[in-house]
């Protein structure tokens, strides 16, 4: 039986103004009726142009060539009016950034609806039905309410909902997923590849998803391939590709992978306590909406405490809004606390003056999320490396600086003859070496890491991690490492701490919150990690966590984990959960 | 929305107050009055002009009783054309500066989204090519260029194709019969025409770029669907952000060619005003640009709320 | 980072030592514009002939001659009422002055107040848009409400009424039309200055204990430059074209000195009878803005270059 769809020899080819950029090269592959096809890949692998260049979706600069076969039929060349029958509705595509990709003037309803009428006729009011149908099949409440707002009204996860329905509406033969839950947090991103995986069992609808995350692909795809720089490495059975990689770079990939099978850090020797943090409270005035409203305070981080000790690492776990990067915000005085202390080495920090602060910024450093965002792009990145140094040591000679500069960059991995070059030249990896560079230059006893490895390809994420430990071995410096990703914060952390809307709600050893997750929330988060092992994502029960992340306006949400106590006033003060110590350095938020 | 539309009204209304101060004080601290002439008046006559005038009382108790009149809708005499009160001379000009004025925007924005919009989807055509020289040419040749020069080629000289004649009356205004207006409201037009074109073409360009026109692609929308639906509202953003400039601009503009063309507009009044400091009649012409752009800017503010809907939701 | 750019990235590797800056990119992208390298060339031509005006024509722009009253050159097609001999390459104008040499003097008086005045509203524009983005908060609000107010105003009115005031003062001329330009320019100037402030860079140099001084000499404005240098050039058009408006009405440069503005109202009056008198200062000028408009274009192109 023929495939679904068959593509033989697809190039790709951009010219851009520096030259030309082969992006697939000449790439075949199968998608059968129900099954779905796992494409995996790193940044610049060409996954994601292989299927808008076969959706006639490229760019204007982009030239295609080869063949695309929907059912023996050559879609590759056909005039938009053609391929328009099976474009949206036989084949249909998903996107990564649901706010973007979706129109911000139409409300969701419209769109949807749009979807079905372009391709079937059929009087309005019977497609407003049947949208609001798939709205309910997407699992979005209050389906008639939603139908009428606009995207930025939404939340990421209801987006997404919202094109997956859009996706399906027509009932096509093979939806293409492109990333559909990289921007997600990870228990909404559980969510919709639940929903992803239904379309698969309930409507035998083929899938396409692309990814690069393993996990993803291990708990969804019935083949796999795996490209890298536009070809393709390896492909087979999904079970093939995981137990028994053939090729070197997808065993590599298969190795950088942060599993939750890895042994984990073990407790360090107990040293001197570095920094103290009591009770911090910092808050944000929100204007509400209309025209009288009052602002009300956003409380992004709720009374946090915590401590850390020299050569430890501090793993900071949770999803957008719980304020782990604000908290690590707060901690270096980037912004004032509202509430609580930040004793440092014995000072207060927050009652100290603008001096002692600036003298005690040697002490501690951060690393943060975008390599090339954090970088002046105007500036070498010798000069910002040299930045923080010339700063807080003024003294300096230039040789000295310079000497310490090629030192630095040889100790995280840069080659020190590069040190003239910009940011724009650099790759994501190494431009967040050059960040560790800079933080590290002024020998800090403290380094808070922000989200430092979540932009990065896995292969360079590993190594990263590798870096960060080696440096923690060297110089004995404690880390605070904050993230969304469970997997990566075990393979740092001796110990982690769990936050939810500004608040923790767990808090243990490493191996302890792993093995023994008492909190719901962290069950949730725990069973939500999808892990590059297909039998146990098979196998696997799921936990999930009904519905989106809460606004952190609402002081109701607080309480989602312990509604025995909740009022359900939005204005009245709600009961604060107490932190329960259930064993020694194991400490839980108190939950139904 | 009407929350949104009434914090704009309460925005405009104090820009207009300090409009009227500051040319009020402008018009005053020029050196020499309204009543200076070659001849020196006996001295009792000039005082009793000055009495009459409200000159003699110091400047902020004059500013108090312009204020107090103004509100009551009354601008004051003019000063040199004594027969008249400023309101009068306003309202005789004012309608067909403003016949002449939203005929030439109404012109300007239609011409000017059609080919931006051509422009952009026919991207590094000669379509786009052709449309992005005309506009230059359009924005960089002064209005008193291209206004004796068509008047020259419509008027004096004549078109006559195909056995048509297209020769335009050139001056005169005639009531605002149509042959009479085509030429300055041409004329009017053309430098926004090129504005407006070089900006949609752009904005346009930029939005087809964007993740929710590849998604609406995507759906499988016809390609006209996806422009009109889709592409245009968010494209013509930029434009309604930009209504309050053109309206300057038509009002600079039609200086000129009241002039040129012997229009009877308010513009004409206002330079010989100014010339003869007739102080009541510039503060009364400006007053009414001035609240005809502010006007203009609320409408443009609540259009913009109209076609975004992230702007009045929030 | 796109997929397409991060592939190159590897490709980049093996590379010299010295680092490729931005600036050094957008150089290189300026001159592949041609374009824009057309009108600079010309743009340096006619300024050239501006500086050089009283080198290059014997007669002087001020030069009377009542035998030569309106006299077409002697190449112009056509029958004039009379022609000016081989040595008026423009022709004469109603006094019998030379034209071309009165084009050069234009010139420079019209380049001249493109550049100063471009020069003043950049100036204002900078400090006030730059304090604004800077600041921040409130006062940036109100700072922009009174831009916005500004905005709003038929500014060439008041441009007008001061003119009249104070009798065509050549400085307040240029004083006049830079402060009619300086809005947009403050705005630009705001915007960037407010989009350079959060990016992360600036955050990282907060952490590094930069002092507010140094962040913003060392990393704002750096940064900030690009858009304004764009700005500039399609500025300087637009302050001809307001200067050329008011001779038009009577209210610039006073004679004997001469603008394009002047000549080309002049010109427009004796149409019929001496075109030649409008168009070659309206040749000039239009090449002119041209010129700025392709540079300004190229320049926006190369530093900020989309690849479709």
């Amino acid at each position: 039986m023929g495939a679904l769809l068959e593509i033989r020899d697809l190039d790709v080819r951009f010219s851009t103004q520096d030259g030309e950029v082969h992006a697939v090269k000449r790439v075949s592959l199968d998608i059968h009726e129900g099954t779905c096809l796992g494409v995996v890949g790193e940044s610049g692998s060409g996954k994601s142009q292989l299927f808008l260049a076969a959706m006639g979706l490229l760019a204007a600069n982009g030239k295609v060539s080869g063949s695309v076969r929907y059912r023996g039929q050559e879609l590759l060349g056909l005039p938009a009016q053609q391929l328009n029958q099976f474009r949206g509705s036989k084949i249909t595509m998903i996107f990564q950034d649901p706010l973007t990709s979706l129109t911000p003037h139409m409300n969701v309803g419209a769109q949807i609806v749009e979807a079905l009428t372009q391709h079937r006729k059929m009087p309005r009011d019977e497609a407003q039905t049947r949208a609001r149908e798939m709205l309910d099949y997407v699992r979005i409440p209050e389906s008639g309410r939603r139908m009428r707002q606009y995207p930025h009204e939404l939340s990421g996860g209801m987006r997404q909902r919202v094109m997956i329905a859009m996706a399906t509406i027509t009932g096509p033969d093979l939806v293409i997923a492109d990333e559909p839950t990289t921007a997600l947090d990870v228990t909404v991103q559980a969510q919709i590849l639940e929903i992803l995986r239904a379309l698969k069992t309930d409507k035998k609808t083929a899938l396409a998803l692309i990814s690069h995350d393993m996990g993803v692909i291990a708990g969804n795809a019935d083949e796999v391939q795996v490209m890298r720089h536009g070809e393709v490495v390896e492909r087979g059975p999904v079970d093939a590709i995981f137990y028994a990689p053939q090729q070197d770079y997808t065993k590599m990939l298969l190795a950088a992978m942060p599993r939750l099978s890895d042994p984990v850090r073990l407790a360090t020797e107990p040293r001197e306590i570095l920094l103290d943090v009591k009770d911090v409270v910092v808050t944000f005035p929100v204007k509400g909406d209309g025209f009288f409203a009052k602002t009300r305070p956003l409380r992004a981080v709720d009374g946090v405490s915590f401590t850390l000790r020299a050569g430890e690492t501090l793993g900071v776990v949770g999803e957008s809004g719980c304020g782990k990067s604000t908290l690590a915000r707060a901690v270096l005085q980037l912004i004032p606390p509202d509430a609580g202390q930040v004793v440092w080495l014995g000072r207060d920090l927050t009652q100290a003056q603008q001096r002692e602060i600036r003298g005690a910024r040697k002490d501690f450093q951060i690393v943060f999320q975008d390599p090339l965002a954090s970088l002046d792009p105007r500036m070498p990145i010798g000069v910002s490396i040299a930045e923080p140094l010339k700063t807080l040591e003024p003294g300096l000679s230039r040789s000295t600086v310079r000497a310490r500069v090629a030192t630095m960059m040889a100790q995280v991995g840069l080659d020190p003859a590069w040190i003239n070059r910009y940011p724009h030249e650099l790759s994501g990896g190494q431009n967040q070496r050059v960040g560790i560079a800079r933080a590290m230059i002024v020998r800090p006893k403290m380094v808070i890491c922000d989200e430092a490895v979540s932009a990065l390809d896995v292969s360079i994420q590993a190594q990263i991690v590798d870096l960060l430990k080696s440096l923690q071995a060297e110089t004995g410096l404690a880390l605070i490492f904050i993230s969304h990703d469970l997997a990566v914060v075990r393979q740092i952390s001796h110990r982690v701490m769990v936050l939810y809307l500004g608040r923790v709600v767990e808090s243990a050893d490493a191996g302890t919150l792993y093995d023994d997750p008492r909190h719901p929330y962290t069950r949730a988060l725990l069973s939500a990690i999808p892990t590059p092992d297909p039998e146990v994502e098979r196998a696997r029960a799921r936990t999930l966590l009904t519905g989106d992340l809460p606004s952190p306006l609402d002081s109701r949400a607080q309480l989602t984990f312990l509604k025995s106590k909740r009022i359900d006033d939005p204005d009245a003060v709600q009961y604060r959960p107490k932190l329960l110590e259930v064993s020694p350095g194991h400490l839980v938020a108190e939950f139904d | 929305m009407l929350g949104y539309a009434l914090k704009r009204f309460l925005g405009a209304l104090p820009t207009l107050f300090i409009i009227v101060t500051v040319a009020f004080f402008m018009m005053r601290a020029a050196p020499g009055g309204p009543f200076d002439s070659a001849r020196k008046l006996p001295p009792e006559i000039e005082h009793n002009i000055e009495v009459a005038y409200n000159l003699d009382k110091p400047l902020i108790v004059q500013y108090g009783i312009y204020l107090e009149r103004l509100v009551k809708g009354d601008l004051g005499p003019s000063y040199k054309n004594k027969d008249f009160t400023v309101a009068q001379l306003i309202g005789i000009g004012l309608p067909v500066s403003v016949k002449l004025g939203l005929s030439a925007m109404t012109l300007a924005v239609f011409f000017g989204v059609m080919l931006g919009v051509w422009a952009a989807l026919r991207q590094n055509h000669w379509q786009d090519y052709s449309v992005m020289a005309i506009a230059m040419v359009g924005i960089t040749i002064p209005t008193f260029v291209t206004a004796p020069l068509l008047a020259l080629v419509f008027g004096v000289y004549g078109i006559h194709i195909f056995g048509m004649d297209f020769t335009l009356p050139v001056g005169g205004w005639n009531g605002g019969a149509l042959p009479n207006m085509m030429l300055p409201v041409t004329v009017l037009a053309l430098p926004q025409i090129a504005i407006i074109a070089r900006l949609t073409r752009g904005s346009m360009i930029e939005v087809m770029r964007s993740n929710y026109i590849r998604t609406a692609r995507a759906k499988g929308l016809a390609a006209g669907t996806v422009v009109w639906r889709h592409a245009l509202r968010a494209a013509l953003l930029p434009l309604v952000s930009y209504l309050g400039p053109a309206v300057a601009g038509i009002l600079t503009g039609s200086l000129i060619v009241e002039q040129i063309f012997g229009v009877p507009g308010i513009g004409r009044y206002f330079i010989q005003a100014a010339l003869n400091r007739d102080y009541t009649l510039v503060l009364g012409v400006v007053i009414c640009y001035a609240a005809l752009i502010i006007a203009l800017n609320f409408v443009a503010d609540i259009l913009y709320g109209l076609l975004d809907p992230r702007v009045r939701l929030r | 980072m796109s997929a397409i750019g991060n592939s190159r990235k590897a490709e980049t590797l093996e590379r010299a030592f010295a680092g490729r800056s931005l600036w050094a990119d957008a150089r290189a992208r300026l001159f592949k514009n041609r374009a824009a390298v057309a009108s600079m060339i010309v743009l340096a031509i006619i300024t050239l002939m501006a500086l050089f005006a009283p080198y290059l024509s014997r007669y002087a722009y001020d030069a009377i001659d009542y035998d030569l009253v309106s006299c077409a050159p002697s190449w112009w097609p056509g029958d004039a009422a009379c022609s000016a001999g081989g040595t008026h390459w423009f022709g004469t104008d109603a006094v019998g002055r030379d034209l071309f040499v009165r084009v050069l003097y234009g010139a420079r008086v019209s380049l001249a107040v493109g550049v100063v005045a471009t020069l003043v509203s950049l100036v204002i524009g900078v400090l006030y848009g730059a304090t604004a983005g800077y600041l921040g908060g409130r006062v940036d609000a109100v700072m922009m409400r009174a831009v916005d107010i500004l905005y709003s105003l038929p500014f060439i009115f008041f441009v007008i009424i001061l003119m009249v005031m104070f009798d065509r003062n050549f400085i307040l001329l240029f004083v006049a039309i830079g402060a009619v330009v300086w809005l947009t320019m403050a705005r630009i100037v705001r915007g960037q200055t407010l989009s350079a402030k959060q990016k992360e860079y600036i955050e990282a140099a907060r952490a590094a204990g930069v002092s507010p001084f140094a962040i913003i000499t060392r990393h704002i404005i750096p940064n900030v430059v690009g858009p304004v240098v764009v700005y500039v050039t399609l500025t300087v058009p637009d302050v001809i074209l307001t200067e050329s408006f008011l001779s038009f009405l009577g209210l610039g440069i006073q004679e004997p000195l001469t603008s394009w503005g002047v000549l080309i109202s002049d010109g427009a009056n004796t149409m019929e009878s001496a075109p030649w008198l409008l168009v070659f200062p309206a040749l000039f000028m239009a090449v002119t803005l041209f010129c700025f408009n392709f540079i300004g274009d190229g320049l926006r192109d190369a530093l900020d270059p989309k690849d479709y």
